[in-house]
């Protein structure tokens, strides 16, 4: 559905609506047919294939368009471009409507892969594109489980996709339209029937693609994915006339990577925000590693210290024979004054630090926290980033607040006097602990402009301290006498020093 | 006690120990707590920079060890700079930290997968050295892994501090117990607040036992917590000076 998806954002908001059915109109030789359909126009039974005079005459009000596919692969190159960026480092287009990624180390920034996938299903939505996503062992697998079995996400575990693929119908091969038909003519239904014939004859009739398009799908036949490379990426690239293997080696071309790419970028203003580093096996396999920035950085030194870093988790198997590194996300970077003022003493730079570490522990686990104007403890901090300008603001220091906060409430047994006295004793984890003072209640009022469902909500907290001295943030769900405040019931939530 | 310590014999064997141990200890100087009492018992005058420190919670506060964070967020926000605090479950509440006076713009969070992540996270962090203080949670801390730190500390002239928290009947207690290559072990536990005349929970009391400090000796002491700018108070009815004030006022009535 990639054609008419494109075509409703590029008409953008006077688009028809998407109950409308609407197709596109190509020429298949010299009849008008039908290039693609939308989810309206296919639910009313038009598909690909069939003549525009047929659909217009099962469907009245049927919207055609002219199809532009030169259009359609340009917009596809843009999204892979787009995922590139984004997603994982190598990915390709996948003609006419598909997009190929090798998530292998790059899924983990983004949660898993189900996660991934979910998240990508998620975002394509919200830009008005129908994705379907698989996970699979092989190109061939991924590319048949999307396109027959997704609804809208599949993530198949190792070693199942062959298995998965054996039941669907021999259009998933990627092969020429002609062959799946005279296949189903010789009685073959389903891949799976094919995988066990003799090799021979099958060759002997529909040439080497058949069975070579059989091993990619079944995950047999290794299948090299030829990254996405835009023109104006920038990109150094190294191969090698003996395979090398060795850590100290690969370092030492890392180095001469890194200075070639960094003269690229000098020219050009640029500095690099992310890297990836291909290395191209022997095997046939590609191995990437990337690392990420938090500012645009063009000095040799530090960006093949970070890569260097990373040799650990590059395999290199029986040797590799191509290292190629790319500035995926570049931004431009002038040359800055390096000496301060006189009299003030230099903020020391830690962008170089920051880095280190957000390409060891990822990038969103290192961050700072900025108050937010909320009453709610949960809502009253956010995440921002670690060289973020100061905000200068604090949190309003009027009542004391817990070093640790439970990262969930939980709930506690109490013995308490209703409604505006403190527990008398409380139970949490298992513990008896007696209340020897108390402090509170501090009321905190639900958002009703955030959720309905808080609008009557209320919360008192308490602070209590019992006989040894250790100090707990309590809370109750309501305000003690109304039940449409809460559940009367009280939650552990925080522990002082 | 001091003039014993201005001997010049002593000082020249300091100054060998030092030496040994892998120099540049005393010339970084140490951070003192404010209060007399605490920094005179400890070598140098306070809390050595440039060094390892450990930290843990007493009793039921081993495991969420918050005695022991405002403790830690304390001596950090009396350094200069900002502050990397690495954790393997990010449960710190940035409003208390402010509180115990570390604001949030001095105060960056690494929230790394494992224990072993955290102190490889901590390492880095200590040997760049543009740092004030680096604080990591951990449960463990192997003899080696203490050495490691304590060198990247030196070597970057930042404060460590390693805040042990295990949960209750893991084997982090045992551990707890072993050697490591930190310059003082220190152990925070919390005790009933001060007594106010009306209801209500006053500023919180700690119980503060130095359980280990090379060149020196241990001691426990009952001190009150933070104040907002991450200094220690010492209780009414324990400090000196307060105590001679009740005599002189005595007297004046008398």
């Amino acid at each position: 559905m990639w054609p008419t998806d494109r075509l409703r954002r590029k008409t953008g908001d006077g688009a028809p609506p998407a109950e409308t059915p609407l197709v596109l109109a190509g020429r298949d030789r010299s009849r008008r047919v039908v290039t693609a359909a939308n989810a309206a126009a296919q639910a009313l039974g038009l598909h690909p294939g069939i003549e525009i005079g047929r659909a217009q005459a099962l469907v009245p009000g049927l919207r055609v368009e002219p199809a532009d596919p030169g259009a359609d692969a340009a917009s596809l190159e843009r999204l892979a471009l787009w995922m590139l960026q984004r997603i994982a480092p190598i990915v390709a287009v996948d003609p006419p409507d598909g997009i190929v990624i090798d998530a292998t180390g790059a899924a983990h920034l983004h949660g898993g892969e189900p996660a991934l996938a979910q998240a990508l299903v998620a975002r394509l939505r919200l830009s008005g594109v129908t994705a379907r996503v698989a996970i699979a062992d092989s190109w061939g697998a991924a590319h048949a489980l999307a396109r027959h079995v997704a609804d809208p996400v599949l993530v198949a575990a190792p070693g199942t996709a062959a298995a998965r693929v054996a039941g669907l119908p021999l259009e998933a091969l990627r092969l020429p339209p002609a062959v799946p038909a005279a296949l189903r003519d010789l009685g073959f239904a389903r891949i799976g029937d094919l995988a066990s014939q003799p090799r021979a004859p099958l060759t002997r009739r529909f040439g080497p693609q058949l069975c070579r398009r059989l091993d990619q799908a079944l995950a047999r036949a290794p299948e090299p994915i030829e990254p996405l490379r835009p023109p104006e990426m920038v990109e150094a690239r190294r191969s090698f006339a003996e395979p090398i293997a060795a850590a100290e080696t690969i370092a030492r071309h890392i180095t001469l990577l890194v200075q070639s790419l960094c003269a690229t970028l000098g020219e050009r203003g640029l500095g690099a925000r992310r890297l990836d580093l291909l290395c191209h096996r022997i095997d046939n396999r590609i191995l990437c590693t990337r690392v990420g920035l938090a500012r645009p950085l063009r000095d040799p030194a530090r960006l093949a210290r970070l890569l260097c870093d990373r040799i650990e988790t590059i395999d290199p198997g029986l040797g590799i024979e191509t290292m190629a590194l790319a500035a995926t996300l570049a931004e431009p970077l002038a040359p800055q004054q390096a000496a301060s003022d006189l009299a003030g003493v230099a903020e020391p730079d830690l962008s170089g630090l920051i880095d280190t570490l957000a390409n060891r522990v990822g990038a969103g686990a290192i961050y700072r926290l900025a108050p937010v104007a909320s009453d709610v403890p949960e809502r009253s901090v956010r995440r921002i980033p670690a060289l973020a300008a100061d905000t200068g603001a604090g949190w309003p220091g009027h009542w004391p607040r817990p070093a640790r906060l439970l990262p969930r409430p939980e709930p506690i047994e109490t013995m308490a006097l209703l409604p505006d006295h403190p527990p008398r004793w409380i139970s949490w984890r298992g513990v008896r602990h007696s209340v020897r003072r108390a402090d509170g209640p501090e009321r905190v009022f639900g958002e009703w402009w955030k959720r309905d469902a808080e609008l009557a909500a209320v919360r008192d907290y308490f602070r209590i301290e019992d006989d040894s001295g250790a100090r707990f943030w309590i809370f109750r769900a309501g305000d003690g006498e109304d039940a449409a405040t809460g559940s009367h019931r009280w939650f552990m939530h925080g522990v002082f020093g | 006690m001091s003039s014993r310590a201005d001997s010049p014999a002593l000082a020249g064997l300091r100054a060998r120990i030092a030496q040994l141990e892998g120099g540049g200890a005393g010339a970084r100087g140490a951070l003192p707590f404010g209060i007399p009492r605490l920094d005179r018992r400890l070598p140098g005058g306070g809390l050595a920079l440039g060094c390892l420190h450990e930290i843990a919670g007493g009793g039921a506060g081993a495991d969420d060890g918050a005695a022991a964070t405002c403790f830690a967020a304390g001596i950090a926000a009396r350094t200069r700079g900002r502050v990397l605090w690495c954790v393997a479950r990010p449960d710190l509440f940035a409003p208390g930290l402010e509180q115990a006076g570390l604001p949030p713009d001095r105060l960056i969070h690494v929230k790394a997968g494992d224990h072993r992540a955290v102190l490889a996270c901590m390492e880095e962090a200590l040997r760049h050295g543009a740092l004030g203080a680096v604080v990591a949670e951990t449960p463990r801390l192997p003899m080696a892994v203490s050495r490691r730190l304590h060198l990247a500390a030196k070597e970057g002239g930042t404060l460590g501090l390693a805040l042990r928290r295990w949960r209750q009947g893991a084997e982090g207690a045992q551990d707890f117990g072993q050697p490591t290559a930190a310059m003082t072990r220190w152990r925070v536990s919390a005790l009933p607040s001060a007594p106010l005349p009306v209801p209500g929970v006053g500023r919180a009391r700690w119980r503060v036992e130095l359980l280990r400090v090379r060149a020196g000796e241990g001691f426990e002491m009952e001190l009150e917590a933070c104040d907002g700018t991450g200094h220690l108070g010492l209780p009414a009815d324990v400090a000196d000076g307060s105590a001679a004030a009740e005599d002189w006022r005595r007297g004046a009535a008398g």
